[in-house]
């Protein structure tokens, strides 16, 4: 508890009810830890001690403020979801809120323009436990503050809006801004209106080398190498930085950054993931995915190929293994399971993926029950489910080992290489078989499936989807995959474009304009800049899904390029930097952390695509938890180069994911995943000081400089540049260079220390260095790697 | 849209934040504003974790689960059926079958002959619990154990089964009991996480275990089960590289802060301050995790209390002695995975193997806790996934036979941590293939559990994705019947 919790605490409070005209006074307070900790206390040993928020606005909104109370307070019984609704009341309709109570003809849920007629405000303003809603069972409970909101919305008239996600984006004027000088593009207008609005101002440009720094890892997943620090920080030109943006989405490294992201959100994995776990070939279809965004396909061509690349009328050998993406689920080899118990798992991975990935909504709720929140109904729900239904497939093709690849699948042969699929990087001879996507249409009925249970078939349901989103329209796009795709891409669809754009911006700034990436529904957060969002996303549909545009303009922003330094009024008024009057320090993703230390190292195999590979792993990770059969048993770990490959390369076998990159947050490609936590935990430390990668590239770094003949301060400068990617400030400089003095002493007390700590991995050592003086080097090499600025980006 | 937007969402925040509260998550938040940064989403915490909140007071602060992964079979176990000796070979009446599912190993057999247990019987204690001959040193301290013969589950395959266990749920990556115990209750040891994981294979038919089943799921990752392993680094990358020895480490640590205190006087980030307590706490493990993990200064009865079996590193009995010194030192939850018990043929041959492994360790465990007076306030938890059939999978005779997987009914036992002891709760029928009296589901164990831990199962909850997720889902009722 050594620092301070700033917290921010508005006080509202203080209400004096005069009729209905109420005077409110609030303030901000901030306060200390103490009487945070006190109010806590009283909070959690259960006073409502009720005001701690902020003031009620003049106009109440329905989006803004009273769907999210209705959403989490009262549509569990009486919203969407019709098998669960109580008394037959809907509040999330006007029509259901309006009507008339089924008991009480003449009472009304709603009545709009007089809450103490509104059976809704009378039931939650009551202390009457028998009467009281929520119910106290339910264990939800309003504050004070949602009952007067509440109060008062019914007061203004009780206006219903759609859910402004459903609402298909309108790209609003560029807002006024006092401080034009700051602002570099129209995303610029929009984050400035608000900071000058909150009182707010952005940081100016960041400090070159650490801007070079912050886009070299968002654009490739890469640090700048010497060479281009330097080209940098000696360009004086207006359009450097422009210059070395262009440069970096150039780059074949920029296609893998994308990739890794999309890899979460496809669960891209190198095992089938149930039990047994054995090996499957799915990276020629990993190796399209870097491909894609390296040709900058864009994001409509990008989509429709990997959710109808075997459906199109031009389709192609390229286009059809674009479609592995619905193939990279789980599949068991589990002796013994039902079939089709499995099968409608694969399906219903696929529409679960769907809605997540393209529609940032939470489908996998409306499999057993109509959604709690959103409108989608479990017909809705096996509507959708229909178009990834028709795949002549099997649960169970084998047990272990039987197949790397199940039927329907495609076999990519050298020949096919050469001619077309130039990009599959393959080592050897033999044909490699990857599973794609195929439809045989009359293959089977769909059915709504009660409770969600395989084997309890209801209602046949025919090809549809939420109409909520967009009604689907049959005649128009077909009842097929490539009709799905038509939709999503229609103009109309109010999420297609906003949800891409929001993890483009998410995986850029470390989190979204939504932070909810993977839900736009009811329940998710609302945007921090809507304006912003639907600009965007509407600037990004009519200028062809251009993605390298896109991240372009967005790491072209003053937003993007401001400094990271935060100041105090900064972190007080806004702690979680929502308005982004400073640039976020984001900590590498768990790839990029592996990346940078090969990178500065010079140890990076920059070779692209290819079978995963099998770097150093501590023993017995495959080993205690396998079930002893099949190929994945043990893991054998690769030697030479393959131990120096990108961190996407690392083989993933699903049940018992590389443990460097768990640690780190990485996805264990269970399921769909749009955003990655980003912790911060002892284990991480413990991965940065011992792991072998880094401790090699701490020797390997220091071997290398050691044979140029510079000074010893050159040396630990330059492996400063290149770890924390800017020159060393002075007290940085004489603390590292005492250091340096000092475990020069100490090594050269205890040789065997020091021959014994520069014996780390594989990559030869250099002749002919006494390895005092290597192991001292290495040592402060590893120190540097150690800085938490080593791998933030600031 | 309007201007409202940011300031609502700034409340939204707000609301949430203090929502929690409410709730009942008070460990979680509270510790939040202990701790800097732990609410926001990087910044948790080593030192200062949570205290710990309950709903309600209770005995049990630890548990230590001791999983039978494969299911053990129930037959030949805890649950007596001399009828199935008597009507050796005979076919299972569909009356008793009544449509249930059968795994693809069995669902083809043309007849579902009855076979009883090859091993016998009898009753323990004053309790009087059955146990078989194959657990006579679990039978030793019967008065000490709740023995439940009606657990029943929903899934008929391992890996569903497994997952359904530990999280919850057959499928999704929810997270899984172990990590709800440390997201609800915290750290009581800052040099050692709340959540630990130890794996061991008997001598039967293995099959396997999977990261997932210790799997934060959607909890933050400070929550995740940390695997132990029986090589040079009992954690992952715990151990200094040659070369490096404390001291050299300590320096270095202090450089690093220096060094790491001049980005925050730059940055103003209060993560960067964060990041150095999680060096101090990695260091801390790097001292104390080894000292737990020594078994070789046990004393002498203690090892023959486990059995000498307990000084071979990665034994089912050194990971139980293991498993007590953690749960000692603090370790919330200690979970242990012993894989074998997958019997579908040569159960005679295979069994005994197992049941050798397993026993004296398990009881041992129980007798260690008792006599250092820390039953009281640590639950314990044997069992598998699922049952096994009381038919015969693949050929019977007289001397051997095997079984198949079965969701009806299974045994497991509990003992300390506020269970009712020498108890023997639920009876299925004469065939043990269905509940007749006091049914468990998986949902309900969950909820009593948590129950022994001080918390409502409907209460701890997290909202992800717009809902709030519950270890027991939408399910359970907590078996007040088996509480002390």
């Amino acid at each position: 508890m050594a620092n301070l919790v700033y917290c921010f605490v508005v006080k509202s409070g203080d209400y004096q009810n005069s009729g209905s005209n109420m005077t409110r006074s609030s303030s901000v307070r901030i306060i200390d830890h103490v009487t945070l900790v006190l109010i806590t206390l009283l909070l959690v040993s259960g006073c409502n001690s009720g005001n701690q928020t902020a003031a009620i606005p003049d106009q109440v909104d329905f989006n803004f403020h009273i769907r999210p109370i209705l959403s989490d307070k009262c549509f569990t019984c009486h919203g969407p979801d019709a098998n669960q609704r109580k008394e037959d009341l809907r509040l999330d309709t006007p029509e259901g809120a309006y009507g008339a109570l089924k008991d009480y003809a003449d009472r009304h849920a709603i009545v709009p323009g007089d809450p103490m007629n509104s059976e809704v405000f009378l039931r939650i303003s009551t202390t009457d436990s028998t009467e009281m809603m929520p119910p106290p069972e339910s264990n939800l409970k309003l504050s004070t503050r949602e009952i007067k909101l509440i109060e008062k919305w019914i007061e203004q008239g009780a206006e219903y809006k759609p859910h402004w996600a459903f609402v298909p984006p309108v790209a609003a004027d560029l807002p006024q801004v006092k401080d034009q000088s700051w602002v570099s593009n129209e995303i610029d207008y929009f984050i400035l209106d608000k900071l000058e609005e909150a009182g707010l101002k952005p940081n100016q440009r960041a400090d070159k080398a650490l801007l070079l720094k912050r886009v070299s890892f968002d654009l490739t997943g890469l640090p700048p190498t010497l060479e281009m620090q330097e080209a940098f920080l000696n360009d004086r030109s207006p359009g450097a930085y422009e210059k070395v943006v262009d440069q970096l989405l150039k780059s074949p490294h920029y296609g893998e950054k994308m990739a890794v992201h999309w890899l979460d959100v496809a669960r891209y994995a190198d095992s089938h993931g149930y039990q047994d776990d054995g090996l499957r070939t799915m990276w020629p279809w990993r190796d399209w995915v870097i491909h894609a965004f390296n040709e900058n396909y864009p994001y409509d061509q990008f989509l429709t190929w990997q959710l109808a690349g075997d459906l199109m009328t031009d389709r192609n050998m390229e286009t059809l293994l674009a479609t592995g993406f619905n193939r990279n689920h789980k599949i068991t080899q589990e002796g013994g399971v039902i079939d089709e118990e499995y099968r409608i798992e694969y399906v219903t991975d696929r529409t679960n993926t769907f809605g997540k990935a393209f529609l940032g909504l939470t489908f996998e709720c409306a499999k057993c029950h109509d959604h709690k929140y959103d409108p989608i109904s479990q017909k809705d729900y096996y509507s959708t489910f229909y178009f990834f239904d028709k795949v002549p497939e099997k649960g169970l093709v084998g047990t272990i080992d039987a197949s790397f690849a199940d039927p329907p699948n495609m076999k990519i042969t050298d020949k096919d290489i050469s001619e077309m699929l130039t990009f599959i990087n393959k080592k050897d001879t033999a044909a490699v078989e990857v599973m794609v996507m195929e439809d045989s249409a009359d293959i089977r009925t769909t059915h709504v499936l009660n409770r969600g249970n395989y084997d309890a078939k209801a209602d046949t349901v025919y090809a549809d989807t939420p109409e909520a989103i967009l009604k689907y329209d049959t005649t128009q796009w077909g009842s097929n995959r490539l009709g799905l795709a038509r939709w999503l891409l229609d103009e109309n669809n109010p999420l297609t474009s906003r949800v891409l754009v929001n993890r483009i911006w998410q995986e850029i700034f470390g989190r979204g304009i939504v932070k909810t990436s993977g839900d736009f529904g009811m329940q998710g957060d609302l945007p921090s800049h809507p304006e912003l969002l639907d600009w965007l996303a509407v600037d990004f549909r009519d200028n062809g899904w251009n993605i390298k545009r896109l991240v372009k303009q967005v790491v072209m922003s003053s937003t993007y390029t401001q400094s990271s330094v935060v100041s105090k009024r900064q972190q007080q008024k806004d702690p979680e930097n929502i308005y982004l009057s400073h640039a976020n320090r984001v900590r590498l993703g768990a790839e990029m952390v592996r990346d940078h230390v090969l990178a500065s190292s010079e140890l990076l195999n920059p070779e692209i695509g290819g079978p995963s590979v099998k770097p150093y792993q501590p023993d017995g990770i495959w080993e205690s938890s396998t079930s002893g059969r099949g190929l994945l048993q043990f893991y054998v770990q690769d030697h030479g180069d393959d131990l120096y490959r990108r961190g996407m390369y690392t083989f993933i076998k699903r049940t018992a994911p590389p443990p460097g990159m768990l640690i780190f947050d990485a996805s264990n490609r269970d399921q769909c995943e749009v955003s990655r936590l980003n912790t911060n935990t002892p284990l991480q430390a413990l991965v940065m000081l011992n792991n072998p990668t880094v401790l090699e590239g701490s020797r390997v770094l220091a071997e290398r400089l050691l044979s140029e003949s510079t000074s010893e301060e050159q040396k630990v400068q330059q492996a400063f540049r290149r770890i924390i990617c800017r020159p060393m400030r002075e007290e940085e400089r004489s603390l590292l260079m005492d250091y340096l003095k000092d475990e020069q002493q100490r090594f050269s007390e205890q040789r065997e220390a020091a021959s014994a700590f520069i014996e780390i991995g594989e990559y030869p050592k250099l002749a002919d260095q006494d390895p005092v003086t290597v192991a001292a080097l290495m040592q402060v090499i590893h120190t540097i790697y150690n800085m938490e600025e080593a791998i933030t980006k600031s | 849209m309007d201007k409202q937007v940011l300031e609502n969402r700034l409340n939204v925040n707000r609301r949430h934040f203090l929502g929690k509260l409410g709730l009942g998550l008070g460990g979680v938040a509270l510790g939040s504003l202990l701790t800097p940064g732990l609410l926001k989403r990087g910044g948790v915490a080593g030192e200062g974790l949570p205290l710990g909140f309950k709903h309600f007071a209770s005995k049990a602060k630890r548990i230590i689960y001791l999983f039978q992964n494969g299911a053990p079979s129930q037959f030949e176990s805890f649950d007596y059926k001399p009828t199935l000796n008597q009507r050796f070979g005979e076919d299972l009446p569909e009356s008793i079958r009544g449509g249930q599912r059968l795994t693809g190993m069995t669902a083809n057999q043309e007849k579902f002959p009855l076979v009883g247990s090859r091993f016998s019987f009898k009753q323990y204690g004053d309790s009087g619990i059955w146990v078989s001959e194959l657990f006579p040193n679990i039978a030793g301290i019967a008065d000490d154990i709740c023995v439940i013969k009606t657990m029943h589950t929903e899934a008929i395959n391992h890996d569903p089964a497994l997952t359904f266990m530990q999280t919850g749920a057959q499928v999704g990556n929810r997270p899984s009991m172990g990590a709800w115990m440390s997201y609800g209750l915290g750290s009581e040891n800052q040099n050692l996480p709340a959540f630990c994981v130890l794996l061991s294979r008997g001598r039967g038919n293995g099959q396997g275990v999977y990261s997932k089943l210790w799997t934060n799921g959607f909890l933050d990752s400070v929550h995740q089960g940390v695997q132990f392993s029986s090589s040079h680094d009992p954690i992952l990358y715990l151990n200094n590289p040659d070369g490096m020895d404390m001291a050299s480490r300590r320096k270095m640590l202090d450089q690093l802060e220096a060094l790491n205190h001049m980005a925050y006087q730059e940055f103003g980030d209060p993560e960067i301050n964060t990041r150095i307590r999680q060096y101090e706490m990695a260091y801390r493990m790097q001292t104390a995790v080894p000292e737990i993990t020594d078994l070789s200064k046990e004393p002498d009865h203690i090892i023959k209390l486990y059995g000498s079996d307990c000084l071979v590193p990665g034994t089912y009995a050194a990971n139980c002695l293991l498993a007590r010194k953690l749960s000692e030192a603090g370790v919330r939850f200690v979970q242990l995975y012993h894989q074998g018990w997958d019997q579908h043929g040569n159960l005679v041959g295979e069994m005994p193997l197992q049941a050798e492994d397993a026993d004296r360790a398990s009881a041992a465990l129980i007798t260690d806790l008792k006599q250092r007076g820390l039953l009281d306030e640590t639950l314990v938890i044997w069992g598998g996934e699922f049952g096994r059939t009381n038919y015969c999978q693949g050929k019977l005779t007289p001397e051997n036979y095997g079984r198949d997987h079965h969701p009806r009914c299974f045994s497991i036992w509990m003992a300390g941590g506020g269970i009712k002891a020498g108890l023997s709760y639920g009876e299925t029928d004469e065939f043990g293939y269905n509940i007749v009296r006091d049914p468990v589901h998986v949902h309900d164990l969950h909820a009593t559990i948590l129950h022994l831990m001080g918390f409502d199962h409907e209460q701890l909850t997290f909202k992800h994705l717009g809902r709030r997720f519950r270890l027991t889902d939408v399910h359970g009722k907590v078996v007040n019947d088996i509480l002390a």
